[in-house]
């Protein structure tokens, strides 16, 4: 009696989020494996042509631009997300270490995670500017010629350059201050031990350091390589809806964007199964990525006491 | 013994010099660092004072010794960002209210209660997190719609169905959750047996002792919503119905043609600046929350 009033009682403290996220996160799960198998399905009229296993994966992966998506999405993800993690791993480092004005450097450091993703891309892409921007002045500083990042006609290279520096640097805020916790929990015995031992600093990092932060480094690795994965904002606040330099319209197109293409054609039969598509491709990518991760820290992993 | 004394004493000496080189190298790299942090920012901040004259010339100028503050007016006049900037702060703050009480109360339900299936529907919970949100919304989009939200739209329904979907977060109930079961049961047996009331109890010892991080799931939750682009772009069915992301990215869209970067930079700076404020003043909650949970909102 008294174990079921209690349940009652529970029930009725989930039930607020238990509701919403029936409606906007369990139902959307298994409606997407629905519109997925159905064949020209048309959501204004409620109507499709018989159910499919594998055509509308068919559709996607015959999209014109699904070749392009994925490259520029494998790209940014394999570029940005170790190039992020070993800067801010770096700066944690040296943050930690300093003896004066921490706080001060963490407050920069931390600036670009509250920014608006659309304004810090508009202020990325005029920086990149050929004629008035400041990274061509800076090259022309040690003699190097103009380059056309961003501009009319702009190569997919240079273009794909420019966007990898604002995606690293918007990703190293959050890293470095996840770092620099977990640096703060390692007990400094560890240290001291080494010091008396006179071990070289390169050695402490690579010994002590990095093992007792491979949980840690785990962790930020798989949840970047996800964030990564949906790539689409930088884009839109660099590039804005054309997704490319002008005249090199969708270069830098990514799988989400393919999804919000396909969305956007809701209305066309067919469409809604394709966006959905898509999205389980992406998932499907990230499920393999993670656990590839997984397999991969198994043994590199290190759970050892002292950090967490 | 005089030579051991002057080998340590040598070897203090020798060690403070290398403390000292250490510290310096640590500091340059931390300022070169810190200077390509601020970069974008002083662009930013340095185009939105420039005339147009200064912005097209080449190679730029770097200082500034005059400041122009005609663009902003000028970018209030390209695109009613106030208009934007208030739909943003009332779609953040319905948001975020829904989202701090759906993820307090179910947040006590899983760290306090004991019910049937309550481990099971926390991991059915924390196994959808590492799905991509795309999945979520295209069905989303069809309810919103169903809900009739879209067509017709009035200011009211746009902001349901901004708000609305956003309720709640799987994360947030995870997060909370944890500052909770920190607090030690030994306090809800002493209520318990004083008589007290659950709701009673959430209230007066629970929320206070985990205020912290309630406070940073409102300032990242709140942030979260300044960033929206995506979302709203989809539902809103009229421009002044949009929030910042959206009215500055269809506000300068065009490349290829001549940008006015100054009053382009100048809304950029409009839009950046209240966070950047809030940023200031939380900064404790938001750096300690961030670091401490291991999260992105």
């Amino acid at each position: 009696m008294l174990e079921d009033k209690s349940n009652i009682k529970a029930w009725l403290y989930l039930a607020p989020a238990l509701i919403l996220l029936t409606i906007f996160i369990f139902y959307p799960i298994i409606n997407a494996l629905f519109l997925v198998i159905l064949s020209d399905y048309n959501y204004l009229q409620g109507t499709w042509q018989g159910f499919t296993l594998t055509d509308n994966f068919v559709y996607v992966f015959r999209n014109q631009n699904f070749i392009q998506a994925l490259t520029n999405t494998m790209l940014i993800t394999f570029v940005s997300v170790p190039v992020s993690v070993t800067l801010s791993l770096f700066v944690s480092v040296w943050l930690n270490s300093v003896a004066k004005s921490k706080g001060f450097f963490q407050t920069i450091f931390f600036l670009p995670y509250v920014t608006n993703a659309i304004a810090i891309g508009m202020a990325f892409a005029f920086l990149f500017n050929r004629n008035f921007g400041l990274i061509n002045t800076i090259l022309g500083w040690v003699g190097l010629n103009p380059v056309n990042w961003v501009g009319l006609g702009a190569t997919w290279g240079n273009a794909m350059f420019s966007l990898l520096v604002y995606v690293v640097w918007g990703s190293l805020a959050f890293k470095i201050m996840v770092f620099l916790s977990g640096l703060q929990n390692i007990d400094k015995q560890y240290y001291d031990a080494a010091r008396v031992d006179s071990t070289k600093k390169g050695r402490i990092f690579r010994r002590i350091t990095v093992p007792l932060l491979s949980p840690m480094i785990f962790y930020i690795t798989i949840t970047s390589f996800i964030g990564a994965f949906k790539a689409y904002t930088e884009v839109i606040g660099m590039f804005g809806e054309r997704l490319g330099p002008p005249g090199n319209d969708k270069a830098l197109i990514t799988v989400v964007a393919l999804v919000y293409d396909a969305l956007d054609r809701s209305g066309v039969p067919g469409a809604l199964s394709e966006a959905a598509a898509t999205a389980i491709v992406l998932f499907a990518i990230t499920l393999i990525f993670t656990l590839i991760n997984t397999r991969i820290s198994k043994n590199r992993v290190h759970y050892a006491g002292g950090a967490k | 013994m005089a030579a051991q004394v002057q080998n340590l004493y040598g070897n203090e000496k020798q060690l403070r010099r290398q403390f000292i080189l250490r510290q310096t190298y640590v500091f340059t790299m931390l300022i070169i660092f810190s200077i390509i942090v601020i970069i974008p920012f002083y662009w930013m901040i340095l185009t939105a004072f420039k005339t147009e004259a200064q912005v097209f010339t080449s190679p730029p100028i770097l200082w500034l010794t005059e400041l122009n503050f005609s663009n902003f007016g000028a970018a209030m006049n390209a695109a009613p960002f106030l208009r934007y900037m208030g739909n943003t702060v009332v779609v953040s703050f319905f948001s975020t209210i829904g989202t701090v009480i759906t993820t307090i109360f179910a947040a006590f339900a899983f760290a306090r209660l004991n019910f049937t299936g309550r481990d099971a529907i926390f991991m059915l919970l924390i196994s959808t997190m590492m799905i991509p949100g795309e999945i979520f919304v295209i069905t989303n989009f069809l309810t919103v719609v169903e809900f009739g939200w879209i067509k017709d739209q009035t200011y009211t329904t746009a902001l349901l169905a901004m708000t609305i979907p956003f309720m709640t977060s799987i994360f947030y109930i995870f997060f909370l959750r944890q500052s909770f079961r920190q607090i030690p049961n030994e306090l809800y047996y002493a209520a318990k047996v004083d008589g007290t009331s659950d709701f009673k109890y959430l209230r007066r010892v629970m929320i206070p002792i985990a205020m912290p991080t309630i406070i940073t799931i409102t300032i990242l939750n709140a942030m979260g919503t300044w960033n929206a682009y995506i979302w709203p772009r989809l539902v809103t069915q009229r421009q002044e119905f949009g929030l910042v992301s959206n009215g500055l990215r269809n506000a300068f869209n065009d490349l290829a043609g001549v940008v006015a970067y100054n009053e382009q930079m100048a809304a950029a700076l409009l839009v950046t600046f209240p966070l950047l404020v809030v940023f200031l003043l939380l900064k404790k909650y938001i750096i300690r929350g961030v670091s401490r949970s291991g999260i992105k909102g």
